[in-house]
């Protein structure tokens, strides 16, 4: 039985991103390209969010299995660069999961505070102020800096605009 | 020589400040005054890994010899290494680290983007990533050189010894020879004086918000291109590689 496309999207759709297992490699953005070639063989492109995402591997890794899993025999997965991954495209679901999972989406990159180098306008995930700080450009993840809310004080993880 | 050659050299280059300065800072882990700075520093060797990976998986390939990533991280000796002497340092006190990651920050962000046009398509790839990370490393490196210049008296006392100390260092970044003359030709590198403009601007302006004094250009250290090293660099090395060296073929 061979899997079109849409179907291999579908399973793609399960896989999760393992450090932030609430939106999927698809919300993501980071697969690029997904082709079915006549034997029924798979290839998947995904692109690094960092350059030293060390989730990257497990992503590979997870991809391939969920695909195995499903009954697609031949998997290949192919790291790409070019072009660099920018957080525009985390799809519009993914950045709602995110607020819902506590962590403050990116901005979109032409906010003209970030293009100026100052700092965006983040929203508390919690309480939805916007009466935040940052607290360091470096969090948990590479792609994720710490910020404060100063109106319920909650500390809270923002993705990076990148 | 012939511009493989001369791309493998310069890729190497590239591959081992990163590499050598990755494992700098990862000496922090744990140790850092605060613990967004501890994070800050992981985060950022993590970066410089990154990108530094990419670069010699792409040197081995430009070679042709079949080395991968691993085999020119682990298995080259000190004489083998091209990275510049001021990333083998040791790390001193975090004045010194941040002086000198701001001193290698404001050179590797105009270098980057000089590369983006490149016509090696798989380094101005790399490139394109490394801007965007570059862009936030800066950003830090700066605030933190203006913090220890225009705080306190004992901040400023040391971020001075740092500057002055790790300036000799600096005059390495800026070295021309056959390998970049041969590449800035061939539109794969770009011109050194342009980084060094951008590299000059950047370095007076935060250094002037800092308070701090341009050091003058004196006698420059050199020799890290050619595989010349300072006593630390084999140190960092046995660290590095004594997983592989003691379990040649070891695989996790």
């Amino acid at each position: 039985m061979h899997f079109d496309k849409e179907r291999v999207l579908g399973l793609l759709q399960k896989v999760k991103d393992p450090e932030i297992p609430a939106i999927s490699v698809l919300e993501l953005g980071v697969v690029r390209d997904v082709r079915v070639a006549a034997n029924g063989d798979v290839q998947v492109t995904i692109t690094p969010t960092y350059t030293g995402c060390p989730a990257m591997d497990v992503m590979a890794a997870d991809i391939k299995k969920e695909l195995h899993d499903a009954g697609i025999p031949s998997v290949k997965v192919e790291l790409t660069l070019s072009p660099a991954w920018t957080t525009d495209w985390i799809s519009d679901a993914g950045k709602r999961k995110l607020k819902d999972y506590g962590i403050a989406p990116p901005e979109h990159t032409a906010d003209i505070r970030a293009l100026k180098g100052g700092t965006p306008l983040v929203q508390c995930p919690q309480c939805h102020s916007t009466d935040t700080v940052m607290l360091s450009a470096f969090g948990s993840t590479a792609c994720k800096a710490l910020w404060k809310c100063n109106a319920c004080l909650e500390p809270f993880d923002q993705f990076k605009c990148l | 020589m012939d511009i493989k050659e001369a791309q493998f050299i310069y890729t190497l280059r590239l591959a081992d400040d990163l590499l050598i300065l990755s494992q700098r800072l990862g000496e922090w882990c744990g140790h850092g005054p605060i613990l967004e700075e501890d994070i800050a520093l992981t985060n950022r060797a993590l970066d410089h890994l990154g990108e530094a990976r990419n670069l010699l998986t792409h040197a081995g390939q430009l070679e042709g010899k079949g080395r991968t990533e691993d085999d020119l991280a682990y298995l080259r000796m000190e004489r083998g290494y091209t990275n510049v002497k001021m990333v083998e340092l040791p790390n001193g006190d975090y004045a010194t680290t941040m002086v000198r990651s701001f001193l290698f920050d404001a050179y590797h962000l105009p270098l980057m983007t000089g590369l983006l046009s490149s016509k090696d398509e798989q380094l101005a790839a790399i490139a394109g990533k490394s801007v965007k990370e570059s862009t936030y490393h800066l950003r830090h490196s700066s605030d933190w050189v203006v913090r220890f210049g225009d705080g306190t008296a004992e901040s400023h006392e040391k971020a001075r010894s740092a500057l002055n100390e790790l300036w000799t260092f600096t005059g390495e970044l800026f070295e021309t020879d056959e390998v970049t003359e041969m590449l800035q030709k061939a539109g794969i590198a770009p011109d050194i004086a342009v980084i060094k403009e951008a590299w000059d601007k950047t370095v007076s302006a935060v250094l002037s918000q800092a308070t701090l004094e341009r050091p003058s250009d004196g006698f420059m250290a050199t020799g890290g291109r050619k595989g010349l090293h300072t006593e630390h660099l084999g140190l960092i090395l046995a660290e590095m590689q004594h997983v592989t060296r003691a379990y040649p073929g070891v695989e996790w």
